[in-house]
């Protein structure tokens, strides 16, 4: 059951391997309450995700984009998520002009203990995405 | 005359380098053409006038020799942008530099002569002489340049060995670079939408704008044509077309040097530019960076700072 009302969206969720992906399994284990609209795709790092995953993700289906990797410093793999820090930073000042909402699109920091903070990343951004409703006209 | 001493200076590099590439006439006087010197003879070929609009530069990184090189001031951001890259060896590049007051764009000529056949056309500092069937024209290259030269910051190239005129400094306000792009800021989500998506929606996906960008040094490799991996297919539709838009802007992230030339080969008038332009305000916004200015800069993408100063992290 989705913690939220309306009818499920499409979110499209990249989870670094070592952090924020141990932190939605933690938050599973715990048997934490999430809405289900999101789809995860496992990367081994946020460094791995070009911002053109998340314009095609969006382009081809997906109402909402979740980037979520290690906190800064914490990177398994020393730098990657500084890299994507500028170039996802970068992309969240670019679709708003372009004219896609950027509250559609948010990347954030996820460590493999904050079950409880994975539970709220995702409901806080279902509940977004769901205010802004299915972006693509069926 | 500027035209005579850039031809001083070609002869006199010649001979310490492979090619010298420069501009030449194409078929008619409004169409400027490419021309690879190799011999002193071909020297009297070569022409220096508003119509000079490519960006000769574009032909750097495919050089294996030693070469000379005729550039413009917004050019010469090419340059400095392919040392910042590493993408060519400064010392086997010798920059001959053109102060420019302004270039034409060929299509806002064609229209102001009603596309009429163009039968002569003479060159002077700020205006050009088109003769056409049905008469005479005079228009100011004010009135028919390229949007890049109406805020243009760089009159005289960056880098350069040669120069080929006196040195001239940009009289335009800085701030008028992005005007273009505060503008569409200020209009809403919406509104930027349906500006965007009329745009692409009229591309024909013909790559001229990728070929012709000299920051798009991926050559035969270019994901817009790949098939592993696949980014985009060659069914045609909006989302297509808008993808290949978008992997054409992200690729140059912090890298467009604002040359014009996607926006000059574009066949469908589609402001190509605009998305980069953008990225471009935002990366000097948040690192205070420009493209192609200062050759001992690292492109924004390719380096970090453990702590940002100027990005916060986003809230739900």
């Amino acid at each position: 059951m989705s913690e939220v009302a309306s009818k499920e969206l499409r979110i499209v969720g990249f989870l670094c391997n070592w952090c924020s992906y141990g932190g939605a399994d933690t938050a599973g284990v715990g048997r934490f309450k999430q809405p289900t609209d999101l789809r995860i795709i496992r990367v081994p790092c946020s460094g791995r995700v070009d911002p053109m995953f998340v314009v095609r993700a969006l382009i081809t289906g997906a109402d909402g984009v979740l980037v979520s990797g290690c906190h800064p410093r914490d990177c398994h793999y020393t730098d990657g998520n500084f890299y994507a820090r500028r170039r996802l930073e970068m992309l969240k000042r670019l679709l708003p002009f372009l004219g896609i909402d950027g509250k559609r699109f948010h990347y954030t920091w996820v460590s493999a203990s904050e079950g409880q903070r994975w539970q709220q990343v995702v409901t806080d951004f279902t509940k977004q995405v769901h205010t802004l409703g299915p972006m693509h006209q069926k | 005359m500027s035209t005579q001493k850039l031809k001083e200076i070609i002869k006199q590099v010649l001979p310490d380098v492979e090619t010298v590439i420069c501009w030449q006439e194409g078929f008619d006087k409004l169409n400027v053409t490419p021309i690879f010197i190799t011999s002193p003879e071909q020297v009297d070929k070569v022409v220096w006038n508003s119509a000079c609009a490519q960006n000769l530069a574009s032909y750097l990184p495919s050089q294996k020799k030693k070469v000379a090189v005729v550039v413009k001031g917004c050019d010469s951001r090419t340059i400095v942008q392919y040392m910042q890259e590493g993408l060519i060896d400064r010392n086997n590049v010798v920059v001959i530099g053109m102060p420019c007051k302004g270039i034409i764009s060929k299509k806002k000529v064609q229209k102001a002569i009603a596309n009429e056949p163009v039968e002569e056309v003479t060159f002077t500092d700020d205006s050009i002489k088109v003769k056409t069937p049905s008469g005479e024209k005079t228009i100011a290259v004010k009135d028919v340049c390229p949007s890049k030269c109406t805020s243009c910051q760089f009159p005289t190239p960056i880098v350069y060995d040669h120069l080929a005129a006196d040195a001239i400094e940009s009289d335009k306000p800085a701030d008028s670079v992005y005007a273009d792009v505060a503008e569409l800021e200020g209009k809403t989500l919406e509104e930027r939408w349906a500006y965007f998506a009329g745009q692409f929606d009229k591309c024909i996906r013909c790559y001229a704008c990728r070929n012709a960008c000299p920051m798009c040094v991926c050559q035969d490799s270019c994901i817009a044509e790949t098939r592993d991996p696949h980014w985009i297919t060659q069914k045609l539709s909006f989302d297509e077309k808008l993808m290949f838009h978008m992997i054409h802007s992200l690729h140059l992230a912090g890298r467009c040097v604002e040359c014009g030339e996607c926006e000059r080969v574009c066949p469908m008038e589609i402001p190509v530019a605009k998305l980069k332009k953008k990225i471009n305000k935002e990366m000097k916004a948040l690192f205070d960076y420009t493209p192609g200015v200062n050759p001992e800069d690292k492109p924004p993408m390719y380096v970090f700072n453990v702590d940002e100063a100027k990005i916060k992290e986003h809230k739900l």
